[in-house]
């Protein structure tokens, strides 16, 4: 069983995303540390990329505040590396960026690498299913977790993921682009019910949640919540005094789905 | 997928979010139920002849050959189209087949704004409802074209992230379609995009490569030696070059945009400067940097001023079939300013690019041989831009 299936063992895991490198790469070491201390079962670690056309504007602000300062992969690694090495981070870490940031850095050697400094998942939201073949061997081969997502539209194609889901499913909760949203109109219900037919892989929902109330509801017909932009939005209000805040957001969070 | 999974050798494919998955593949069982209904072809030839002026003229350039002193140069002159250039060719198809498919609503990107006016051109036409993204650079250069739009009844959204070009149009239209499907339909300009978006697109644009090859056998009785065409994310190029692909003595020659030349960082020139990778749907060549961010690109074309290049062109570059060269900023004014005095032709900045790379080769040809030029667009729009350039500090 992998690490990442430990962190929905028994409870409803929490999963906060941040970008790597907003607002500078200390920062964000300290906010994993801090998520983790209030609660985060999983932390998903973006890899800035240009233009992140899965993204709403948040958290495109990020990306940029992000490349603006300097972060590169390498920093990144490093961080990585003393979050398990200095910090005893024990969670389940994975990456979130685009294809072609894998892919120009030579997928080979970036699996390689997340095997190494400790990632165990990677999610790519524009590497849909048909085209997972470019990178999937490779990921088996370093025992990382190449993470599918399933979205209000998938319909037909629900099973057909599921079957094939490796770590966790990421359940996209509605159209468009990543952002908070004032409700999920999105059967999120009816699409989990089809994929537990076809896999005992677990599945988390995100896109728009950032209340405790919409966490609530969410996690009653899933494993487990993502929340990205609403976090985000308060590193961008606070910058590197964002520690104490996120942290207590995310206490917020973790107590209201558990 | 058909046609090699969407595939030219080792580029296309389907980099997409899963929430555009099934819109896609509507999108291909609609085009291939579709593409070889006669009745929808024949509503489409008809638009297509009748209200777009197909086709389009194959004009002898004798002023310009002359002046050139080498090969016959014809004009295949896109730029007499209705809305006065090639995108509507591939308007008129895709909002006929988006209408078709029961969408009421086309949204579209556009860089120089010719994509944006015949999208809001055919949207008007087919009483559809149209929005177009534009980088907020090219809402101030070509400003003539936003009036335009709005006149035609389209939403004209500016687009500040990125760059503010072509290449943030694309990802903010993108975005616009995952969050609004069931009634939208996204009209790519361009041959690039997710499958199969790079093979409606030169479908449609291959009407191009029909009428030189019919028109030039009835004048010169043989095919041309070369065809030159400015190439952007290239699609009045792949519909300038597909239908002479198998004719193997047939030059094909794609001009991309150096900006200010390929030696520098403000640079378009995808092939020349850029390396594999993925990114707007696709696998392709990138201008991008060694951690495989996107580059900022310039070019004083804003209709080449893209980061990318259609997998079918990457593709025809990897095997040999079609050279890609580089043309300056300055080459392409040139071109535009030489043209206009010897033909009273105004070409579009980005037409001026295949312009600029004729004039250097021409010479180095024998006079039996001939070049074909794509006109792609008329220059109108680029006047105010070039008077600028050149130091006349005139506005529209």
């Amino acid at each position: 069983m992998s690490r990442i299936n430990e962190a929905f063992k028994d409870k409803k895991a929490f999963i906060p995303f941040i970008t790597c490198g907003d607002p500078d790469i200390e920062t964000t070491r300290a906010l994993v540390n801090e998520m983790v201390k209030n609660g985060a079962d999983l932390v998903e670690l973006g890899i800035p990329f240009s233009d992140p056309t899965a993204e709403g504007p948040t958290i495109q602000g990020a990306n940029l505040r992000a490349l603006s300062g300097g972060i590169n992969k390498e920093k990144i690694f490093n961080m990585v590396k003393a979050l398990r090495e200095e910090d005893n981070i024990t969670i389940p870490l994975v990456f979130m960026t685009y294809a072609n940031v894998v892919f120009s850095y030579d997928a080979d050697k970036f699996f390689k690498t997340c095997q190494e400094i400790g990632i165990d998942g990677v999610i790519l939201p524009d590497l849909p299913y048909e085209e997972k073949g470019e990178f999937k061997e490779i990921s088996e081969k370093y025992g990382v977790d190449l993470i599918s997502l399933i979205a209000p539209t998938s319909a037909n194609r629900i099973a057909m993921i599921a079957k094939e889901a490796k770590g966790f499913i990421y359940i996209v909760s509605s159209l468009g682009v990543t952002g908070t949203r004032t409700s999920i109109t999105t059967d999120v219900a009816s699409i989990v019910k089809v994929v537990k037919e076809n896999t005992d892989v677990p599945c988390a929902i995100g896109f728009g949640i950032s209340t405790p109330e919409q966490a609530k509801t969410m996690s009653l017909c899933a494993d487990g919540v993502i929340v990205g932009s609403a976090i985000v939005k308060i590193i961008a209000q606070h910058g590197k005094a964002s520690v104490d805040p996120v942290g207590e957001f995310v206490h917020n969070m973790k107590t209201a789905i558990n | 997928m058909s046609e090699n999974n969407g595939r030219f050798g080792i580029h296309g494919g389907q980099y997409i979010p899963e929430t555009l998955m099934n819109a896609v593949i509507e999108l291909e069982e609609a085009y291939n139920h579709y593409k070889n209904d006669p009745e929808f072809q024949q509503e489409l030839t008809e638009l297509l002849n009748n209200y777009g002026n197909r086709p389009s003229g194959l004009y002898y350039a004798k002023k310009l050959t002359r002046e050139l002193g080498g090969a016959k140069i014809y004009l295949k002159r896109e730029d007499l189209n209705h809305t006065g250039a090639h995108k509507i060719n591939n308007v008129l198809g895709q909002a006929l087949l988006a209408k078709k498919m029961g969408k009421t609503r086309l949204i579209a990107e556009t860089g120089a704004g010719q994509h944006g006016v015949a999208t809001a051109t055919a949207a008007a036409l087919l009483d559809m409802e149209c929005v177009v993204f534009m980088g907020e650079e090219d809402t101030k250069r070509q400003a003539l074209n936003v009036y335009r739009m709005k006149l035609l009844g389209a939403d004209v959204i500016p687009v500040t992230t990125g760059t503010a070009t072509l290449k943030d149009a694309v990802s903010e239209a993108m975005r616009e379609w995952t969050s609004r499907i069931d009634d939208t339909h996204y009209c790519l300009g361009s041959v690039m995009g997710p499958h199969p978006f790079p093979i409606i697109v030169r479908d449609f644009q291959a009407v191009i490569s029909k009428e030189i090859k019919e028109q030039i056998l009835k004048a010169e009785g043989r095919l041309p030696d070369a065809v030159i065409a400015c190439v952007g994310g290239g699609s009045n190029a792949i519909g300038s070059f597909y239908n002479f692909i198998e004719d193997k003595d047939v030059r094909l020659i794609g001009c991309e945009a150096a900006g200010r030349g390929i030696d520098t960082f403000e640079t378009a020139a995808t092939i020349n400067t850029g390396k594999l990778g993925i990114f707007h749907g696709m696998k392709s060549y990138f201008c991008q940097d060694d951690e495989g961010q996107i580059a900022p690109v310039y070019s004083i074309s804003a209709g080449l001023d893209y980061p990318g290049v259609g997998p079918e062109h990457a593709y025809l570059h990897d095997i040999g079939r079609a050279e890609y060269v580089p043309v300056t900023d300055d080459e392409a004014v040139e071109a535009f300013e030489f043209l206009s005095r010897t033909e009273g032709i105004i070409p579009a900045i980005e037409s001026s690019h295949a312009v600029a790379y004729a004039m250097k080769l021409a010479p180095t040809m024998d006079k039996d041989k001939i070049i074909v030029i794509t006109i792609s667009g008329r220059g109108d729009k680029d006047v105010a831009a070039i008077a600028r350039y050149r130091g006349e500090n005139i506005y529209e």
